[in-house]
């Protein structure tokens, strides 16, 4: 099996759709061509050079369908993969393959949620699960709380210690003009906030707002030619473990154990050698987990490597410089704002926020509850 | 035309309906297996045993929901005594009093006009 070569994609476009609460009767496609629109404004591509189209919504159940009609293409190579907030991360990957492939050679992958205006019930279906639902986990979240009692367990982890993550997100989402929460948060308004799933509050657990986007990806050759420097995928790994939490095998142990080794492999790349770390920080044990499995601390030392302001703005290591779904946005799959994120700091181009000499950024997606694990690095033409 | 086979689950279901703790077990594989299903996610292979549980277990790991309406209580991951792992609730005691470790016994969950009957655990001090 040889794999994809590092280096052969890049991302070249990418772009924000409406986020937060967005105006009536938007539907998903909508935002998605909102997101299409700008990120091929941002490199300079036209619908007509679109021959790759990926995307996922929990809001259609053909969505790649749905997306095509809109926008009035017939893409030779489509893809709707769809394993949770991870599914775009997973995209970058299957883009880069088909790229590689000739299958195509401008993808677009697209997202869209309007989660808050319709409310969480009409955003995704309920699914009954004989072995869980009867004893009536609020899923996602019990299932992250589960997994963050294990871990305040077995390595002393405290709520401070999870609350320290939120506080981290809050501070880089003051420095994002388009963050959702900013107003300014303690550790204490943390573990004062309402409970939700105990250990968690609403405020350890994502937004809920509306948003989407989409990112462009080609081949190397491709890129050099268009308006930005291209963010070259250095690295790409995929793991997972379970889809329902009483399948994962080891509560404290995620799939960015094996996503980010697989991923490091194929860059040729340590976690020291990470600028810039955007995390799928759905709850803020995810933050904790992601760290230690992707090699920035010891497995168990997460909580203390979160504290103190080591991951906030000025601290050691930039991690979730947009905020996070913590505080940017969380539209159900948040997965894209990974990747746009981490494109944006090694463009220089996030102002207040910017992580000073940005050359490779590493984003982490997380789906399902901690089930499916993609990891996705990213370099600036200097790293290639 | 043979007649189609059970599905694990009412096999599952009939057992709690009988007040027993059902679970599979993989001989090939030597070890059980949960949720139940048609083929051992070990070896692939089609020969599964159904078993009963002794009904004794530890809670491996537990949360307490507060629903935007009406009491707290406790969801938990139990470990069973047989060696495979089931979504549950504690019983008897807070749900806050849950502790991760702690020994607990099976009892059912009655079945109620709609609802399956499924297992439920109560604290078992010493067992």
């Amino acid at each position: 099996m040889d794999g994809l070569k590092r280096g052969s994609a890049a991302i070249v476009g990418v772009a924000e759709s409406d986020l937060g609460q967005v105006a009536e009767d938007m539907s998903v496609f909508d935002l998605m061509g909102q997101g299409v629109r700008r990120a091929l404004d941002d490199c300079g591509l036209t619908l007509k050079d679109v021959d790759g189209l990926f995307c996922a919504t929990t809001q259609s159940r053909m969505s790649v369908l749905g997306l095509a009609e809109y926008l009035k293409i017939d893409p030779p190579f489509m893809g709707s993969t769809i394993v949770g907030g991870s599914s775009f991360e997973y995209h970058v990957a299957h883009a880069m393959g088909a790229i590689a492939l000739g299958l195509c050679n401008v993808a677009v992958i697209a997202y869209g949620s309007t989660q808050r205006s319709v409310g969480r019930k009409q955003a995704s279906v309920r699914e009954v699960n004989p072995y869980e639902t009867p004893f009536r986990p609020f899923l996602p979240s019990s299932a992250y709380a589960l997994a963050a009692s294990r871990h305040m367990h077995e390595f002393g982890t405290t709520r401070e210690q999870l609350a320290a993550a939120a506080v981290a997100a809050r501070e880089w989402a003051q420095l994002n003009p388009a963050a959702w929460e900013k107003k300014p948060l303690t550790v204490e308004d943390v573990l004062k906030a309402r409970m939700v799933s105990y250990p968690l509050t609403v405020r350890d657990c994502c937004l809920v707002t509306d948003g989407g986007g989409a990112i462009v990806v080609t081949s190397a050759e491709r890129a050099k030619s268009l308006k930005k420097a291209p963010a070259y995928v250095l690295g790409c790994g995929q793991s997972t473990t379970h889809a329902n939490i009483t399948s994962m095998p080891d509560l404290t142990v995620t799939g960015a154990l094996n996503s980010g080794r697989a991923a490091y492999k194929m860059a040729g790349l340590g976690a020291a050698d990470v600028d810039a770390v955007e995390l799928y920080d759905a709850f803020t044990i995810n933050t904790i987990l992601f760290l230690e499995d992707l090699g920035f601390c010891k497995k168990g030392e997460g909580g203390a490597f979160v504290s103190g302001g080591r991951i906030a703005p000025k601290g050691s290591l930039a991690v979730n410089t947009n905020g996070g779904g913590l505080s940017y946005c969380h539209p159900g799959m948040y997965g894209l704002f990974l990747l746009i994120e981490a494109v944006r700091q090694l463009r220089g181009e996030c102002g207040a926020r910017q992580v000073k000499d940005c050359e490779v950024a590493l984003a982490h997606g997380n789906g399902g509850v901690l089930s499916s694990q993609a990891t996705v690095i990213l370099g600036t033409p200097a790293t290639v | 035309m043979p007649s189609p086979q059970d599905s694990p689950l009412k096999t599952y279901i009939d057992h709690l309906n009988r007040g027993e703790l059902a679970y599979q077990f993989s001989p090939e594989a030597g070890r059980p297996v949960f949720y139940p299903r048609v083929l051992c996610p070990f070896t692939g292979s089609e020969t599964l045993e159904w078993r009963v549980s002794k009904g004794l277990g530890t809670v491996h790991a537990t949360t307490v929901v507060h629903p935007a309406e009406g009491k707290p209580f406790n969801v938990a991951l139990v470990d069973c005594d047989e060696g495979f792992r089931l979504m549950s609730r504690v019983e008897d005691i807070a749900p806050e009093q849950v502790r991760i470790g702690q020994r607990v016994r099976f009892r059912v969950h009655k079945a109620e006009g709609d609802e399956a009957p499924y297992p439920v655990f109560t604290p078992a001090e010493g067992a």
